[in-house]
C-alpha cells in the first residue's frame, strides 16, 4: 500500500464528490485535470496521484479495482518522472506519454458520448408505433398462466410451499416376522391333509411380513424332514407334501 | 394524397420497425413506381404531416423511415400512461457504445483498455437490448468475439447511419493522433498538437 504524505494545502482544495459519478478512473483523472486547470500534456504526475489515491479510498472494494489499477500506474509514473536523466537525452520517452495518449483518447469519447446522450434524449420522447408482431408459430403459450387471480397464485405458492416443509421421507419400520405362528398353522393344515398348496397355508389378503413367515415357516419344516416342497415346472404351483404323514403311512 | 404515399402510410402504420426503402420496394411491383416515385411519395407523406399540422412526423431514421408522435406531446402521453419513455442509457454504456461504434468490429479486450474498466457485464446487457452484437471473431489468442452496432443502436440515437455521427476530426481532439510530446521537434516553439488543455464538458 502507498502511503502519501498529505499536504494540508492540497487537501482543502478537494471538493467533495460521488465517486459513483464517475465512469472509471479515467473520468476521475479528466474531472480532477480540469479542476485543477492542469494542462494536460504536462500533468503534475505526484499531485495529480496523490488527489487520485485521495478520492478512492471512500470507494468499495467491488468498484475500487479498475481505479486501484489506475492509481498503481500514476504511482509508477511518479516514480519514473523522478528517476536522472541527463540533459538532451537521446531516446528519453515522457512517461507521461502513454497516459496522456489514454485520456486523450477517452476525451474523445466523452465527447461521442455527448452527441449520443442529446441525440438519446430527443427520441426518448417520440413514440413509434407500439404493434409488436406476434409469432404464430407458438400461439400464446402464456394465456392459461396469465389467467390466474392473484388469490390463486398465492394459494397455489401456499400449497407448493406446505409440500416443500414436509420432505416425503418413506418411513420403514421394522415388523417382527411370527414364524412360529406360521410353523403353527402349516402343521395344522397339514395335520388335516397329506397335500397342500400356497394358497392353503396363506390366506389371499396376507400381508408381506405374513407372507414371509409362511416361506419362512415351509423352509424350516421342510430343513426338518417335517414336510417336502415341490414344484412341477418353474413359477407352478408350491405343493407341500406331510413328509411325517407319509413316513407314518 | 398520391396513391402510392398512401400505400406508404399504411406500411408504416403497420410496421413495428423504421420500413427500408428495400421492403417498400418488396410491396410494389417494380413497373408500377420508380426509385424517384417512391422518394416522391415519402417526401409528399413527410410533407402532409408537416404542412397539414399532424401529431406525427415522418422520420428517416436507421436506413428507414419511421412515423413518430411530436415532441411536444411527449408529456402528455406518458402522463396518460399510453407510452413510456425508454430508460435513459448510463454514461458507462453511453462510452461503451461510442467506442463501439467508432472503432467496430472491436473486442473487449480494447474496450476495456480505452475505458479503463472491465467491460463484460456491460457488453452482456447492450446485448440483450440489442444496440450491440457480435459481428465475428478476431485473431489472436482464444479469437475475441468483435461487436458491432446494430439498427437498434441507430433508432436509439435517432440515426440514418453511423456516418450522421461527428467524423473523427470533427471533434475537438483526434482519436488516432495523440499528442506525444516526445516526438515534436524542440527547437519548433509553437507546439499545436499539444495544447490540448481539457475544458469542462458541456
Amino acid at each position: 500500500m502507498v502511503v502519501l504524505t498529505r499536504d494540508p494545502g492540497v487537501e482543502q482544495e478537494v471538493f467533495v464528490v460521488e465517486l459513483t459519478a464517475f465512469s472509471g478512473p479515467l473520468d476521475l483523472l479528466l474531472s480532477l485535470i480540469r479542476d485543477e486547470q492542469i494542462d494536460i500534456s504536462d500533468i503534475p504526475v505526484a499531485r495529480v496521484a496523490e488527489q487520485f489515491l485521495k478520492r478512492i479510498r471512500t470507494l468499495g472494494l467491488d468498484e475500487a479495482a479498475d481505479y486501484l489499477e489506475m492509481a498503481a500506474r500514476l504511482v509508477r509514473i511518479k516514480a519514473q518522472m523522478l528517476l536522472p536523466r541527463r540533459e538532451g537525452e537521446e531516446g528519453w520517452e515522457d512517461p507521461r506519454a502513454e497516459l496522456v495518449r489514454r485520456l486523450l483518447e477517452y476525451q474523445q469519447v466523452r465527447e461521442v458520448v455527448d452527441v449520443l446522450e442529446r441525440r438519446a434524449d430527443e427520441r426518448r420522447g417520440r413514440f413509434a408505433r407500439a404493434y409488436l408482431p406476434q409469432d404464430l408459430s407458438s400461439p400464446a403459450p402464456q394465456a392459461a398462466i396469465l389467467a390466474l387471480s392473484l388469490p390463486e397464485l398465492f394459494a397455489a405458492v401456499d400449497r407448493v410451499l406446505r409440500v416443500a416443509r414436509k420432505p416425503l421421507i418413506h418411513d420403514v419400520v421394522p415388523r417382527a416376522l411370527d414364524v412360529d405362528g406360521a410353523i403353527a398353522t402349516v402343521r395344522a393344515v397339514l395335520a388335516m391333509r397329506a397335500r397342500a398348496r400356497w394358497r392353503d397355508v396363506s390366506a389371499p389378503n396376507a400381508e408381506p411380513w405374513q407372507v414371509l413367515s409362511t416361506l419362512l415357516a415351509i423352509l424350516e419344516l421342510a430343513k426338518r424332514g417335517e414336510l417336502r416342497v415341490a414344484q412341477d415346472r418353474p413359477f407352478g404351483a408350491v405343493e407341500i407334501t406331510n413328509e411325517s404323514a407319509g413316513e407314518a403311512a | 394524397m398520391n396513391p402510392l404515399a398512401k400505400l406508404l402510410e399504411a406500411a408504416l402504420f403497420a410496421s413495428a420497425h423504421p420500413v427500408t426503402m428495400e421492403e417498400i420496394r418488396g410491396m410494389i411491383a417494380r413497373d408500377e413506381a420508380s426509385s424517384d416515385d417512391l422518394t416522391a411519395a415519402m417526401d409528399e407523406l413527410r410533407r402532409h404531416y408537416d404542412d397539414d399540422g399532424h401529431g406525427v412526423e415522418l422520420i428517416e431514421v436507421a436506413g428507414g423511415w419511421q412515423i413518430l408522435t411530436r415532441p411536444e406531446f411527449t408529456e402528455v402521453i406518458e402522463r396518460a400512461q399510453l407510452a413510456a419513455r425508454p430508460q435513459r442509457l448510463s454514461a458507462a454504456a453511453l462510452e461503451t457504445l461510442a467506442i463501439i461504434a467508432y472503432r467496430q468490429p472491436i473486442g473487449r479486450a480494447e474496450i476495456e483498455e480505452i475505458r479503463g474498466v472491465g467491460a463484460g457485464q456491460m457488453l452482456k446487457s447492450l446485448h440483450e437490448r440489442e444496440l450491440i452484437e457480435v459481428v465475428g471473431r478476431g485473431e489472436g489468442m482464444g479469437r475475441p468475439l468483435l461487436y458491432g452496432t446494430t439498427p437498434g443502436f441507430l433508432e436509439h440515437f435517432a440515426l440514418r447511419h453511423l456516418g450522421e455521427l461527428p467524423r473523427a476530426d470533427e471533434l475537438a481532439i483526434a482519436l488516432r493522433e495523440p499528442a506525444r510530446p516526445a516526438d515534436l521537434p524542440e527547437e519548433n516553439g509553437a507546439t499545436p498538437a499539444r495544447a490540448a488543455t481539457v475544458q469542462p464538458r458541456g
